[in-house]
Parts: C-alpha cells; structure tokens; sequence
C-alpha cells in the first residue's frame, strides 16, 4: 500500500465519524457514503498534491459524494429553512437544557448545508476557510449561516427547558 | 453599548472555535466579563459544541490493527474490500479483537450513541454513576450470595447470565443487582480493586438491530464505558478506568461469557 493510500485509510475513521453525524442514525446510507468517498479518494489519490492538506481534500470528496447523493435519492425528511431569529428569542435566561437525544434531532432537521457547516466546525474543528473550501463556498456564508444555525439551536435549547417544565405543570 | 472595540458576531463564533488570534482572543474575555448576555451566550455555544462532540465521541487509539493496513495495495479499489475496511474499523469483530490480544489492541473506537444502543451505553453509565459511589449499599445481594444472585438475576432476564471472573484483572465481584430498564430488565454486576475503584458490567435484553459483536468505547460524563452486543444480549463495562483497562476487562468478560 502506497504511503498515500495508507494515510487515506487512516482517516476512515474520521470520515465514518463525520458520515454518521451527517446521516444521523442511519448507518447504511452514512456506510455508503464513506465507501463511495474511499472508491473516489483512492482511485484519484495521484490528484492529491504533496503538501495540501490531505484532510480537507477527503472532506471535500466526501461533501461532494454527499450532495450527489442527497441529491439522487432527495432529502428524504422534509428540511425547514428556518426563520431569521431575533435577538429577542435569546435573552430569556432559563438555564440552558437539552437532552442529546433532542440535539440529535435538532441536528438532523437542519439543512444538509447547514449541518454540513456545524458538524465541520464544531465536531471537526476545522479552520472557517477550510470549511468554505470544502463546501464551495464564500467564508462569509459560513460564518452566517454557522451564526444562524446556532441560534437556532441555543433557543431549542433554552425552550426545551421551558416546555419539560410545562409537561411537568400539566 | 457599541465600543470602539465592539466584538463582532463572526469573531464571537471564532472564540467559541478557539479560531481568534491571542489579542483578539484576550479582548474578547475582557468584553464579556462585563457583558453577561454576551458570556451567556458564548457559554451556550461552548456546551453545544461540547454536547455535539460528545454525541458523536469517538477515540481513537495511536495505530491502526494490522489487518487494516494490510489491504492489498495497488489493487483496483473493490466495493467489497473496501467496505470490510470499513467495517472492521467501525467495530472490530470479536474474532478480530480477540485475535489481536497477543499484542494489545491499538485501536479503540467510540461510536456514535444512537438508536437502540443508547438503551444500553446510557443507563449502563448512569446506573454505574448511582450505585458504584454507593457506601452503604452498592449491591442487592453480595457476591457471598453469589449462587443466589446468579439463579435470581438469570430468572428475571430470562437467560442465563453468569457473573465473569474478573481477578486476573484485579477485581473482585462484590455482588450484583437488577434494575428496570426501558421496558425491560437489566441486571448490574459490581467490581472492585483492593484501593476501592468500582467497575460495573451492565447486562440487558435488546432488540439491538445488529447482531454482530461489536466492541466499541464511548466516553461518558459519569464513566467510560466499552460495550458489545451479542445476539439479543447487550454487555457495558463502565468504570473510571482508561480505555485500555477496560477493554482488557471486557474481553476477558467476553471470553467467559461468549
């Protein structure tokens, strides 16, 4: 096995990690998505250029395997581009409470988009540029659509809260 | 108020990423010690990237088994090949795992807790947090009960289910118990090492959607956890032990137990 083909199964792991995230819970599709991004990466691997960054080039396969595909068989559940919020939708101060479970949940009614861009940054750690090369997109929108995304789910996490609270009342 | 050094939005998300330069970065701090929406806010943002890594936690040891890192090489990438790396990197079978114990397994993984498995990995963690710092009653029957425990605990789970011997590894049953657990029934065995450390090995009945025996670790809050699934049977090991240790314990527990 050839020093690069090595280092690209080094990083299944990684990228079976970041495919589950993004198929949350469905194995099989997060299965195929790593394997046809591992067929696409090594039968390329002579396009990796010493030097780059060999993460970012696989995520980048990956991102595109993931929109062909998402693309092919439609989005499956229905995604809510959700509304702009307001600054006021925040500044209740209940303490901040959200089972993972509903995080998960939360996670995967996003937008592929918008999920690809808080799974890159805040499970993968990546660098906002890294972010924006792998998606083909201006760093701008990452960074508003990142912002988006969390205050959408900093206020599920605060109703959360306020909605066990009234099941208990009831 | 808008100061001149006002913190944009775009730089607050990059100090939650850790992304900010040190100036920046230590501006940032001074702003929100006196800015408690702010520091609300960013205290937000930290715990859902904290929360989201510990949905999908996941470790990894240094090398990768010897298996992976013999695919053939220069070979056209078949599906079938490829997909068997991916899968023995994704959970080891216990052939594979057992195989390997001449020279320690390198590599642990930490699954994505989703699906029927968090009805095991969760209240395995949980009832090892409840009952492992318990003094006065850490068991429902003790381990000089142990014929009793065993016939009991095999009659409520409707299997028999059997007490592994865990003294190669330096601890000793100190008993046992059943809990409730999603509609059905759990049974915890207990653990201890002579300076006091508890481990607990959580046993349930599950429809588990998979009947591979997989060993995979997962770092909780109150414990680690490794856990396997074999046929209708789900096993956790929880402890505050590294991950090495627990799975030599598993594995041993594995081997007694099948």
């Amino acid at each position: 096995m050839s020093s690069i083909e090595q280092d690209i199964v080094s990083y299944i792991p990684r990228l079976q990690r970041y495919a589950r995230a993004l198929f949350q819970g469905n194995s099989a599709a997060a299965d195929d998505l790593v394997q046809d991004s591992l067929e696409r990466a090594l039968s390329r691997s002579h396009q990796w250029q010493k030097g780059t960054n060999l993460r970012a080039w696989l995520f980048t396969i990956m991102h595109n395997v993931y929109v062909n595909q998402i693309r092919r068989v439609g989005n499956g559940p229905d995604f809510v581009e959700f509304a702009e919020e307001t600054d006021e939708s925040t500044k209740d101060t209940t303490a901040a409470n959200m089972e993972l479970g509903d995080l998960q949940q939360a996670i995967a009614k996003l937008t592929p988009e918008q999920r690809e861009i808080l799974l890159l940054v805040s499970l993968e750690g990546l660098p906002y540029q890294q972010v924006a090369d792998t998606l083909g997109i201006p760093v701008g929108t990452v960074m508003s659509k990142l912002s988006r995304t969390r205050k959408h789910l900093r206020k599920l996490m605060h109703t959360d809260a306020n909605a066990s609270h009234l099941r208990r009342v009831k | 108020m808008n100061e001149p050094n006002a913190i944009t939005d775009s730089e607050l998300h990059a100090y939650v990423d850790k992304q900010l330069d040190p100036v920046r970065r230590s501006e940032v701090e001074a702003y929100i010690k006196v800015h408690p929406e702010t520091a609300a806010l960013v205290k937000d943002y930290q715990l859902l990237n904290r929360s989201i890594q510990n949905l999908y936690a996941y470790e990894l040891g240094e090398d990768l088994p010897e298996q992976v890192v013999q695919v053939k090489p220069s070979q056209k990438p078949k599906k079938n090949k490829l997909l068997k790396i991916a899968a023995s990197l994704a959970w080891l079978t216990a052939g594979g795992l057992i195989g390997l114990s001449a020279n320690p397994v390198q590599l642990i993984l930490n699954q994505t807790i989703d699906g029927q498995v968090a009805n095991l990995v969760q209240p395995a963690s949980f009832a090892h947090a409840i009952y492992s710092t318990e003094v006065l009653h850490p068991v429902e029957v003790s381990a000089s009960e142990e014929e009793h425990l065993i016939k009991w605990l095999s009659k409520r789970l409707h299997t028999d289910i059997k007490a592994p011997d865990l003294s190669k590894n330096n601890y000793q049953l100190i008993g046992g118990r059943l809990l409730p657990s999603t509609n059905r029934m759990a049974a915890q065995f207990m653990y201890q090492r002579s300076d006091g450390n508890r481990i607990t090995l959580y046993i349930r009945r599950g429809a588990w959607g998979t009947d591979k025996t997989r060993f995979l670790y997962s770092n909780r809050e109150t414990a680690n956890v490794l856990y396997w699934i074999n046929g209708e049977m789900g096993y956790a090991m929880s402890g505050q032990v590294d991950e090495a240790e627990l799975l030599s314990l598993s594995q041993e527990a594995y081997k007694q137990m099948g």
